[in-house]
């Protein structure tokens, strides 16, 4: 029998217990929150500094010039920065793509064997590797080859460095179509390169357009494997086998430069390049919202303009 | 009635289309076959000159005749560079993650997600601009200067005049871009646990913080490794923001001591000396090798990493574009 004493001291030891248990857990708790303050807070803080310090520096005439010479009253802009990022976007893409879209079908409609899980494993690999040793690597294949830094050389290196991404989110978005729409396919007697192009690729047409644009966006921020191969300059494209300049790089070049001008320059270029890939990355996050979710966002910015 | 008719080619259209989708797979392989051996030959001339000591070697002089080059303070500088980032943005990263799956309310967690993906996209040369226009200076007095004046010139890692061009700013920044990618991919791992186990741990009347030690950590335990391996191929391979914040010494001076003290990784000096070098020197054909040492590092560490992470995951394909 448990006298009523022991119930008691059963009872505050219970309390003890428990209270140290809850004490520590809401340190716990404490501490993450804490975690999740500490790394939001310099996060938040980039973009807030570049948005302010960025966008005095914009103008029609800073988006659209060449740069100045360096030191003179003149800072001009990054006109052939932003021309030479876009160029290098649609080159790179062109090789990027169709290469990547393909291999995301082998890897979703054939790599279901050894050879296809080695593959997938050294893309992923490929996905994770420093840009600058692409850069190196460029570098040494084609400009010493070539003899001359070019904008081809920049697109092959970025292009290699879009390769893994969309190989990979054409493979999961290829997978996400369901076998039953193959099937309908090969019982109409259509052949299966059929079936993929017009079938399958037109229902994962999302998730293609997505990582397509995801690696777009990866690349216009890539500034390493830039140096190594399209070096900098400071004047409009002049044929694509020439250096030539993009906004990582010329934000880079205006960081080392000791005048205010160039300082605030290279705010605005940040400012433009942020605008760049966080655009793209917001649109495709919003694109993949269900129907559901956007006409929820909708009937909310309705509700707070009533 | 027709008769169906098939065209001819058609047959071969799907092998012709196999192959080309085979071959559009291999141009991966092709890729990485011909990076190492591409670095290696344009780096042979190195190897030939110098053998091992450019391994262990801490010279580096790129005056001709006089030209010797060892890598040693380099990579020394790029592993505790990356250590000390991965110190701070590790446990940060973990905490993120433990609150987005297991603490934060429904409706903080998907935006709370997404401006942690976002931060991962922005560009590297934009965290270098910002610390080095702005958070310099906050490093400077509100860490340096103290610790700096606590412990003084008499403790080796605190010695030296706190400049904030230097190793901890560069680590500090570090560890700020990598923290989205561990983060998110821990935070991938963590969801991954069935909810059974947690709801096993709630029924035996654990706390939240007793039902993710219990049931949560040690399924998740070799993802969350593989995570923080994933960052330290991040890490190491960073170049842009550890360029513009080094502070870029080399030689023996570039061998790590003190936090206050600029450095150089393997990452940098490329960067950096790369505009200096003549084609067909030897300085250029350092400077592939050393590339090609990083190449190893991040090759040993990213397969290492793959291995855990798919182990738990089968896909984590939000972290690898994040």
């Amino acid at each position: 029998m448990i006298t009523p004493e022991q119930r008691a001291e059963f009872r505050t030891h219970f309390r003890y217990n428990v209270k140290r248990r809850i004490i520590f857990d809401k340190i716990i708790k404490g501490g993450v929150f804490a975690c999740v303050v500490i790394a939001i807070v310099p996060l938040v803080a980039i973009l807030v500094n570049v948005f302010t310090n960025g966008s005095s520096a914009l103008s029609w005439e800073f988006l659209t010039q060449i740069p100045g010479a360096v030191g003179s009253d003149d800072p001009g802009g990054i006109g052939p920065a932003i021309q030479g990022t876009l160029v290098l976007i649609g080159l790179s893409s062109l090789i990027g793509v169709p290469v990547g879209v393909m291999g995301g079908i082998f890897l979703s409609e054939y790599g279901n064997n050894r050879y296809g899980r080695m593959i997938r494993f050294f893309n992923d690999v490929l996905a994770e590797f420093p840009t600058i040793v692409i850069g190196v690597f460029t570098f040494v294949l084609i400009v010493l080859t070539i003899g001359n830094f070019s904008v081809w050389a920049g697109s092959f290196a970025l292009s290699i460095i879009m390769l893994p991404i969309i190989m990979r989110t054409t493979e999961e978005s290829l997978k996400l179509v369901p076998v039953t729409y193959r099937e309908a396919g090969y019982a109409l007697g259509i052949r299966r390169y059929r079936v993929v192009f017009t079938i399958v690729l037109n229902s994962a047409k999302n998730g293609l357009v997505t990582g397509i644009l995801l690696s777009v966006a990866r690349i216009a921020g890539e500034t390493a494997p830039l140096v190594f191969t399209i070096l900098g300059s400071s004047q409009f494209l002049d044929g694509l086998d020439g250096p030539a300049d993009a906004l990582p790089l010329r934000i880079w070049r205006l960081s080392s430069l000791p005048y205010d001008s160039a300082v605030t320059q290279g705010w605005g270029a940040a400012f433009v390049l942020i605008i760049l890939v966080l655009s793209i990355n917001i649109g495709v996050r919003y694109m993949l919202l269900s129907k559901k979710e956007k006409t929820r966002i909708k009937f909310r910015k309705l509700g707070a303009m009533s | 009635m027709h008769a169906i008719t098939m065209k001819k080619g058609s047959i071969h259209a799907d092998k012709i289309f196999k192959y080309v989708a085979i071959a559009a797979a291999t141009y991966v392989l092709a890729i990485i076959i011909m990076i190492v051996f591409n670095l290696t030959t344009g780096s042979v001339q190195v190897w030939q000159q110098e053998g091992i000591s450019f391994l262990t070697g801490s010279d580096w002089n790129s005056v001709e005749g006089r030209e010797s080059y060892g890598a040693a303070p380099y990579i020394m500088g790029t592993l505790v560079n990356a250590g000390i980032a991965m110190l701070i943005a590790v446990p940060l990263s973990f905490g993120i993650a433990m609150f987005l799956s297991e603490l934060s309310p429904r409706l903080l967690r998907t935006p709370l997600a997404m401006v942690i993906e976002l931060l991962a996209a922005v560009p590297s040369v934009v965290y270098g601009l910002w610390g080095l226009l702005v958070f310099r200076t906050y490093v400077r007095d509100w860490i340096e200067v103290p610790l700096h004046n606590i412990f003084g010139d008499n403790s080796i890692i605190f010695s030296g005049t706190p400049f904030g061009l230097d190793i901890l700013t560069a680590s500090i920044v570090l560890a700020i871009m990598i923290i989205p990618t561990v983060a998110s991919v821990s935070k991938e791992i963590m969801i991954a646990v069935p909810n059974s186990q947690r709801e096993a741990a709630y029924m035996l009347g654990a706390t939240k913080w007793e039902a993710f030690r219990l049931a949560v950590l040690p399924y998740s335990k070799s993802g969350l490794i593989g995570a923080t391996i994933l960052g330290l191929g991040r890490a190491v391979g960073e170049t842009m923001a550890v360029t513009m914040l080094i502070g870029n010494t080399t030689g023996a001076a570039a061998f790590p001591s003190s936090l206050f003290q600029p450095g150089q990784t393997l990452a940098s000096i490329m960067a950096n000396e790369f505009a200096e070098a003549s084609q067909g020197g030897l300085h250029l054909a350092a400077l592939i090798g050393i590339g090609l040492i990083l190449f190893i590092m991040a090759f040993v560490i990213n397969v290492i990493a793959h291995l855990l992470v798919a182990k738990v995951v089968k896909s984590h394909e939000g972290a690898v574009l994040a």
